[in-house]
């Protein structure tokens, strides 16, 4: 999660990082990092049902599809997805 | 809705909660919010405190502030530190030092998911050790440096602030520095033994200013456990929740196992449950009437009318009801002078509550027995320990 992340792509397979875990909660879930003992929250239940879709899809914007994102979230839902990559919740898939 | 809404109406697990592993404390300090001194013998033997961190787990609280009393005293201290860890359940732990010697202090520099916390109430002995007890400011000291001479990365000092401290905090900062270790600096509450040392040692109204500007000015690189916004009223926000999580995201476990609502609040009026209980810990978290009803919105009461009511939010729910103050009104150190004035109108008749709680050296044993739950009055609200004291929150926002 430092300056050498890769630019968040969201044409490449990516995933949950195994070393986060979501805790569901009424607003969405909280994330918890096991590395850099972080807290945050995913604001959404549909963010949620997109971040723990992620490993099944081959991009993010079949995730965001499968979630049933709709088109005007999608800058909205990618940003925050970007924030997620920079700060390790989410990582490129191998 | 902001996160901050959602939190209101609570949460499936807590987001920290503190737990205070005994009642025995080598020291004696006079501000005490849990009256420590003697160990509880109805307290959690080392398999139920055990059960609590499996219960944890599965609840996915991933950290817990452990204190006391003095934790580490507690035999099985060490162990329970290693079973919480290798559990997913993280530990911050209050100490005033007593045991970190160099090889305790190097067990812990290899230890993941701790933090440790350093008691430390006075920038100078003299100061610490009117607070604190004769010794204290030598044994906290001494810890900071087999710490440091271990390796431990970035242990807190945290510092209740008092009437004594407030004009040491450049020398708090710099004591912080020295050992690489971070500052927390937190209010002082009329909780516990510190019902009886308030009047002489919380802040005056010029100090409390001089500690606001003090941490708009360095309050990036000091941690406050949110435990001032009360002083927000002032202008500037200060960094944190603005949010009394008691009941909602957060709340205490007491040696016995009794579950309050906050740390600050020890007392029959805000007592959740026991995690002895059947259905444990979760069963009280999600099920109790007293914390379903600290989930509702609060009203803010006499405080409503106030232009500053957002920001301050009718301040510390503990602090008004240990000095006897309506929970609907304002904080005994509302910045606008009205809790003052409303001290001063207080009178004969007045009930200022008293913990039924008291395991100081100096009480009678066994202060409290079984005792039947009853709730009478039901707090506004409650406040503090934040629950996201001293973490960076990256909120991915929709």
């Amino acid at each position: 999660m430092s300056t050498d992340a890769p630019v968040f792509d969201p044409a490449v397979p990516h995933r949950c990082s195994p070393r986060v875990a979501l805790r569901p909660e009424p607003f969405g879930a909280l994330v918890y990092h096991f590395g850099t003992r972080r807290l945050s929250f995913l604001k959404t239940p549909q963010l949620v049902e997109v971040v723990s879709g992620l490993e099944r899809h081959p991009d993010v914007h079949s995730a965001l599809d499968a979630a049933g994102v709709e088109e005007t979230q999608r800058p909205a839902y990618l940003r925050a997805l970007a924030g997620l990559a920079a700060n390790g919740t989410i990582e490129e898939r191998l | 809705m902001k996160l901050v809404e959602h939190f209101q109406y609570g949460l499936n697990s807590p987001i920290c909660l503190t737990w205070e592993l005994t009642y025995a404390c080598n020291l004696a300090c006079v501000h005490c919010l849990s009256s420590s001194g003697r160990r509880d013998p109805r307290e959690l033997s080392t398999a139920e405190a055990k059960s609590v961190i499996d219960e944890l787990q599965r609840m996915q609280v991933f950290y817990v502030n452990i204190g006391g009393g003095e934790p580490t005293v507690r035999s099985d201290f060490w162990e329970l530190l290693d079973y919480a860890v290798t559990h997913d359940v993280g530990v911050k732990f209050s100490t005033n030092g007593i045991k970190l010697d160099e090889t305790r202090a190097a067990q812990l520099a290899a230890t993941d998911y701790v933090d440790v916390q350093i008691s430390l109430d006075g920038a100078t002995a003299e100061v610490n050790d009117h607070v604190r007890g004769p010794g204290s400011y030598a044994t906290a000291i001494r810890a900071l440096e087999n710490l440091a001479a271990a390796g431990f990365g970035q242990p807190k000092i945290s510092v209740v602030m008092t009437r004594q401290n407030v004009d040491q905090l450049d020398e708090f900062k710099a004591i912080a520095d020295r050992f690489g270790a971070q500052l927390r600096i937190t209010r002082l509450r009329p909780s516990g033994r510190g019902a009886d040392v308030w009047d002489e040692l919380h802040p005056t109204a010029t100090q409390q200013r001089q500690l606001y500007d003090w941490l708009v000015a360095h309050g990036d690189n000091v941690l406050t456990g949110d435990s001032f916004f009360h002083l927000s009223a002032y202008g500037e926000a200060l960094p944190g929740l603005n949010l009394c999580g008691a009941g909602r995201v957060v709340c205490l476990i007491d040696p016995v196992g009794d579950v309050y609502a906050c740390p600050f609040a020890i007392h029959e009026n805000f007592l959740a449950g026991n995690v002895r209980s059947p259905g444990g810990f979760q069963e009280v978290w999600r099920g109790s009437e007293l914390f379903a009803e600290l989930r509702q919105p609060q009203t803010g009461g006499a405080c409503r009318s106030c232009g500053f009511y957002d920001s301050c939010q009718g301040g510390c729910m503990a602090a008004k009801f240990f000095t006897g103050l309506p929970l609907d009104g304002p904080d005994p150190e509302c910045v606008r002078g009205f809790g003052e004035q409303a001290l001063a109108a207080r009178d004969a008749d007045t009930v200022i509550p008293k913990s039924d709680v008291d395991h100081s050296r100096s009480a009678p044993r066994n202060s409290r027995g079984p005792v039947p739950v009853s709730i009478g009055m039901r707090p506004d609200r409650a406040c503090d320990e934040s629950p996201l004291a001293g973490l960076r929150v990256p909120v991915a926002g929709i």
